[in-house]
């Protein structure tokens, strides 16, 4: 059971890490002049798109908590406008800590907004597509003791690392090196985008090892 | 010897200060010097090389020039003249350039690029050491050999108008002079009016033959608007039309006596984007240098680029136009063109006694000094000369003689440049062993820090210091007797000047004795800590204390910027570490009172005890198996869940709110000085306020900064200090109308500025008022000991003493930094660190870390230029030491100044146990001489690296500083310390 549960997880990241993949390789057939740090804007708006995509197919397909009481047609539209809701919610609380941190506050608004929006794609669509839009079983999960199945330890992983990812890719901006993705926010960006792959990449490795330990409620 | 934790980390500070200026006194390297001193040269000049046929000329050659006039201009970048706002304010100079009879050059300074040590290198032609920056506020006498006294010497009259720093670096050297304070940067108009004044008068007069102009209002108004300001254009609009009276009327004089004058224009130094200067960025390095005689000839359309030349170059030049010996230290050489026109046998002349004066300054200066290229080429050139003389003297065939001499002076110029260049390389030479024997002091008070950890932050807050067992144990003596063997051959042996060998030997053996017993404690603390580790080994059944995610991320901040200190550009961008690591902080904490909060309204009414219960057996199983897994610890939520219950509905508001207050006023105030390098030309807040047409917004700003300051600050304190507050908050409104930052309501337009000093007198005098009520407070508590109370009033007041002080120093946009610090140590003292019980530890660091960023946020950075030097004359007429510079240095570090005695009067008002302030006292101490003691170490490794004197020097010059007022502080906390214990 839990084996399985665990390759499940296994493959579904694999999925995510391709479409991320994917989102660097296949615009370059259809794009002209299209690389990761020229074009970076549009990078971030196929890869959030494609993210995005990727993590709704794969949550429809695999349904990890099982049993959802209600299935009514009104209910699944209020539930999904809530959701994006929610996303453009946490997009612009993203933007609002990066202006915190210092971003500039006028200058650059979009470069900024995207950055938000990739991270909430990184962080808040998962959370949004496993949990709901339910701010409570998110606190839970983000605190401790919280968990109650390896999705949600791996939700843990994957956000965290994203969070810092992004925090370690400012790290560069202030170094003298003048090289073209120092540039706000690519660094930052790109720190995101590694962060998730490692949470990825990281989270099922890491809950196979310590799969003995691991004791949630439900399962 | 039982010592409490404060009093012994006061002590390691004290000590550490030592070290760290020791190594500081190495670090700084003696200038290039030549053995001789002014007044015993009176060896002859030289005489002309010569091969076989002994040649009749020995004497100096005579001067080229009758009156020498030097005008120099505070901050004259070189595109005010050569690039287009040149073309457009200066047409007079343009034209000079261009057509004229002139040779143009932009001349590079050197670091530092502040006013005394350039003009001592335009006069000296030698390269002022980096310490002299820190000596530029009393320049003493200039002892140097230099142009001026050699001229003096020679008997030339010499009358300087401007700047005084000349007046008290060649005191008795002018046979008339006026010298013009800078005291006052807003003034850009009056100062050069006083040099000009003299002009007309003395221009009629002959009885003169060297003029010195020194301008001071371009510099003033960089200072104060910036090089783009509107201002510039005038000013130097304004300098052109002087030197067009002074050129024309020397050329009216050389129609009459026929021997050409000379005219020299030039800038001491540049001006950088933001208007300072004192760093290495092009703007300040690159200076006009421009010559104007008629005795240069130039033909009609020779257009020529300015060329690069040192600014060093202009001393050689100078005395060789004089006709003076060249200074013995300068390492210049002789600015070609201007001998261009004088016959081959001069020119050859000339350059042979530049180059004998530099090869001999090398040989004083390097040991191997034959190896050097310059000096073979020297001696080549040399020998090729004294052919030349033969075949001159023998009145051979011009045109061998043409050629001949054309190769002798392509040599000489390749060895001129040669020699200068080497030794300019020579003056980075370090004193490695008085470098070393400090780093040997810090690094052993840090281990010995550290190794005391566990033990000072126990509750009982003492500690044995092993001190006097190892006094007479053998290893003691052993190390002793080394190290004095050690100082013994390395002091015999060492070729180079050391500071640790100058110093009497019962200095040097009490440093030893020093570093000795240091060793010795530090050994034994290692033992025991050992010891103590094996024992803990055995019986660690008691659970440790586990930590928080506040905690990692404390450590792994400190450890960051430890590392990042390695880096030049963290380095110049130090700030963006400091408000990158506080806003982290800020969503820590965030984190941690949401989770507290919300999470305790969600498990009561939902859950019932049963999962709580089941949580809690979780937790402990998963504890038990002890996975490594920090996460799962509730040590965090338990300790707090207490006082957060207890709050009611809107302070629980607050306390949610809290975090993101902290950080939108840490946002406003990132963009009111925009500091560092990279991002300092962006628009700041700061330059807006300041700007002339925004008099009226600042000074409702100022206005309601100072209410809000008084209204934050009275709330604690007796009566009699809220009066004077409130008198002095007044008082200092009014020091800043005086000195025209602000205005008064009813007062229109900005009528007489004065320098303020009866206003400023006035706060001083409620500072040192409310001081004085605070330290009586303090001595009463003492005395009595029944009330604690009182101990706390005194503390504040204290504390509101500094904070009326700051507001008097501070820059005048600066206000809203105190302000917000105000606010934020409020803030943060209601809503989070009395709600959330953080141990004194943390209640430090963070204390320490907003300390940090408040210093960037006042505008300052690792960089001598944003030293506010102006707050060191804040009530003072004239330049009076002692108190200049405290004040400069407390207006520089009001920040972490700030913060840390709100921590003190914070820990003894708030915590309950007795320890928290001798904890705190540590932690400060730990924290601070941990980035000092890395720093050194970091600076010995990189001493060769490019920027080290650009970028790493100033910091550590500012880090030295740090120390010193940490250990103040130390010492501060330890006597609130004692006094608590006694009471």
């Amino acid at each position: 059971m839990k084996d399985t549960d665990i390759k499940r997880l296994l493959y579904t990241h694999l999925l995510c890490i391709f479409s991320i993949i994917l989102s660097i390789c296949i615009p370059s057939f259809f794009l002209e002049n299209f690389s990761i740090l020229e074009t970076h804007l549009t990078w971030l708006c196929i890869c959030s798109v494609s993210v995005t995509a990727v993590n709704l197919v794969l949550y429809l397909i695999v349904k990890p908590n099982a049993s959802s009481k209600r299935s009514s047609i009104s209910y699944k539209v209020t539930r999904f406008l809530k959701c994006c809701i929610y996303f453009l919610m946490s997009c612009f609380f993203f933007h609002v800590i990066f202006v915190l941190y210092g971003a500039p506050l006028i200058e650059l608004v979009l470069e900024t907004f995207l950055f938000a929006v990739i991270l909430s794609t990184f962080t808040t669509v998962p959370c949004l597509c496993l949990l709901g839009p339910n701010i409570k079983a998110w606190l839970r999960v983000f605190s401790r003791n919280g968990v109650t199945s390896i999705w949600e330890n791996s939700l843990q992983i994957t956000t965290i690392s994203s969070f810092i990812g992004t925090w370690l890719g400012a790290f560069p901006i202030p170094l003298d090196w003048e090289r073209p993705w120092q540039v706000w926010p690519i660094s930052c960006t790109l720190g995101a985008t590694f962060g998730y792959v490692a949470g990825l990449v990281i989270s099922p490795l890491w809950i196979y090892w310590n799969r003995k330990q691991l004791t949630y409620k439900n399962n | 010897m039982r010592l409490g934790s404060g009093a012994f980390a006061a002590c390691c500070v004290v000590i550490e200060v030592l070290g760290v200026a020791l190594f500081l006194r190495g670090f700084f390297p003696a200038p290039v010097r030549s053995s001789s001193r002014a007044e015993q040269r009176a060896e002859p000049a030289a005489p002309e090389p010569s091969a076989g046929a002994s040649s009749n000329w020995t004497k100096l050659p005579p001067p080229l020039f009758k009156k020498v006039v030097i005008m120099l201009i505070d901050g004259l970048r070189d595109d005010f003249v050569f690039g287009s706002k040149g073309v457009k304010f200066m047409p007079y100079t343009t034209y000079l350039v261009e057509k004229g009879a002139s040779h143009s050059f932009v001349a590079e300074a050197k670091l530092p690029t502040v006013t005394m040590p350039r003009i001592k290198a335009l006069m000296t032609g030698s390269l002022p050491g980096f310490i002299d920056v820190v000596r530029n506020l009393n320049s003493p006498e200039l002892l140097e050999d230099n142009v001026i006294t050699q001229a003096k010497a020679a008997g030339k009259r010499i009358i300087f108008y401007g700047d005084e720093t000349w007046v008290k670096l060649f005191p008795k050297h002018f046979v008339e002079y006026d010298g013009t304070t800078s005291f006052f940067v807003s003034d850009y108009t009056e100062v050069d009016d006083n040099v000009t004044r003299h002009l007309d008068k003395v221009l009629k007069r002959g009885d003169w033959d060297v003029l010195i102009l020194h301008y001071l209002g371009l510099d003033h108004i960089g200072h104060v608007s910036g090089p783009s300001s509107p201002l510039i254009g005038h000013k130097l609009r304004e300098m052109d039309s002087i030197l067009m009276k002074i050129h024309t009327s020397l050329l009216s004089e050389e129609r009459e006596t026929l021997v050409p004058n000379l005219l020299v224009l030039c800038g001491d130094h540049g001006m950088s984007e933001t208007g300072g200067h004192g760093a290495s960025s092009m703007e300040e390095l690159n200076t006009a240098l421009i010559l104007i005689s008629s005795a240069f000839e130039r033909k009609p359309g020779d257009i020529r680029r300015p060329k690069h030349v040192q600014q060093t170059d202009l001393a050689a030049t100078l005395a060789i136009g004089l006709g003076l010996p060249i200074p013995g230290n300068s390492v210049g050489s002789l600015l070609f063109p201007t001998v261009e026109g004088r016959p081959v046998r001069e020119q050859l002349r000339f350059l042979h006694l530049n180059a004998v004066q530099l090869s001999k300054l090398l040989q004083e200066n390097v040991p191997s000094y034959e190896k050097e290229p310059g000096f073979e080429q020297f001696k080549m050139s040399e020998r090729l000369h004294g052919n030349w003389i033969r075949l001159y003297l023998e009145e051979n065939n011009s045109e061998v003689l043409f050629n001949l001499g054309a190769k002798v002076r392509r040599q000489y110029l390749d060895a001129l440049r040669t020699l200068s260049l080497s030794l300019s390389r020579q003056v980075a030479q370090y004193d490695i062993y008085s470098m070393l024997v400090g780093t040997v002091v810090v690094l052993e008070v840090l281990s010995l820090l550290l190794l005391s950890i566990p033990e000072a932050l126990s509750n009982k807050a003492e500690l044995e210091v092993p001190l006097w067992s190892p006094v007479f144990s053998l290893l003691f003596y052993l190390t002793l007797l080394v190290l004095s063997a050690l100082h013994v051959i390395v002091c015999t042996s060492a070729e180079s000047s050391c500071y640790f060998c100058g110093l009497s030997w019962l200095t040097a053996g009490g440093v030893m004795v020093l570093v000795s017993a240091l060793l010795c404690a530090v050994v034994s603390a290692l033992a025991k800590t050992f010891g103590d580790g094996k024992f803990l080994s055995k019986n660690s059944a008691h659970p440790k204390p586990r930590w928080s995610e506040l905690d990692v991320l404390i450590l792994l901040g400190t450890m960051g910027h430890v590392l990042s200190l390695g880096a030049s550009s963290f380095i110049e961008e130090e700030h963006q570490t400091w408000y990158f690591l506080i806003n982290t902080l800020c969503l820590a904490l965030c984190h941690e009172i949401y989770r507290n909060c919300l999470l305790r309204d969600d498990s009561e009414p939902q859950q019932c005890p049963h999962v709580e219960e089941e949580f809690i057996r979780t937790a402990a199983a998963l504890q038990d198996r002890s996975t490594g897994c920090d996460t799962l610890e509730p040590h965090g939520v338990s300790r707090s869940l207490t006082s957060l219950d207890t709050l009611r509905g809107y302070e629980k508001w607050m306390v949610l709110a809290s975090p993101w207050v902290i950080l939108t006023c840490c946002r406003l105030l990132r963009s009111l000085n925009q500091t560092g390098v990279q991002w300092a030309h962006r628009p700041d807040l700061g330059h807006w306020l300041t700007s002339s047409d925004h008099k009226a917004e600042l000074s409702v700003l100022t206005a309601l900064s100072l209410i809000v300051i008084f209204a934050l600050v009275q709330r604690k304190c007796s009566l009699t200090s809220k009066v004077a507050l409130a008198l002095g908050l007044l008082g200092v409104y009014c020091y800043r109308a005086a000195i025209g930052n602000v205005l008064f309501p009813w007062q229109q337009d900005s009528k007489d500025i004065s320098k303020g000093v009866i206003e400023a007198r006035f706060v001083h005098v409620f500072v040192l008022g409310i001081l004085f009520t605070g330290t009586k407070d303090l001595l009463k508590s003492q005395v009595i000991a029944t009330d604690v109370t009182i101990k706390t009033v005194g503390l504040w007041e204290i504390y509101s003493g500094l904070v009326l002080l700051a507001a008097l120093l501070f820059r005048p946009h600066n206000l809203p930094v105190l302000v917000f610090s105000l606010l934020i140590q409020t803030i943060m003292t209601k809503f989070i660190w009395k709600p959330l019980r953080h141990d004194a530890a943390e209640i430090t660091i963070m204390h320490y870390w907003f300390g940090q960023a408040f210093f960037y946020f006042q505008g300052n950075s690792n960089n001598i230029a944003t030293v506010d030097i102006s707050a060191g004359f804040v009530g003072l007429d004239t330049y009076i030491e002692v108190p200049a510079v405290f004040l400069t240095a407390f207006a520089t570090f009001a920040g972490p100044v700030l913060w840390a005695s709100h921590l003190v009067s914070f820990l003894s008002s708030e915590t309950s146990s007795g320890s928290a302030l001798s904890h705190a006292c540590f932690c400060y101490a730990l924290i601070c001489s941990f980035p000092v003691s890395a720093y050194i170490i970091l600076v010995t490794s990189l001493r060769y690296h490019l920027f080290i004197w650009s970028v790493f020097s100033p910091k550590l010059l500012y880090e030295g500083m740090h120390i010193l007022i940490t250990a103040a502080i130390c010492v501060f906390f330890t006597a609130m310390d004692q006094t608590n214990t006694k009471s």
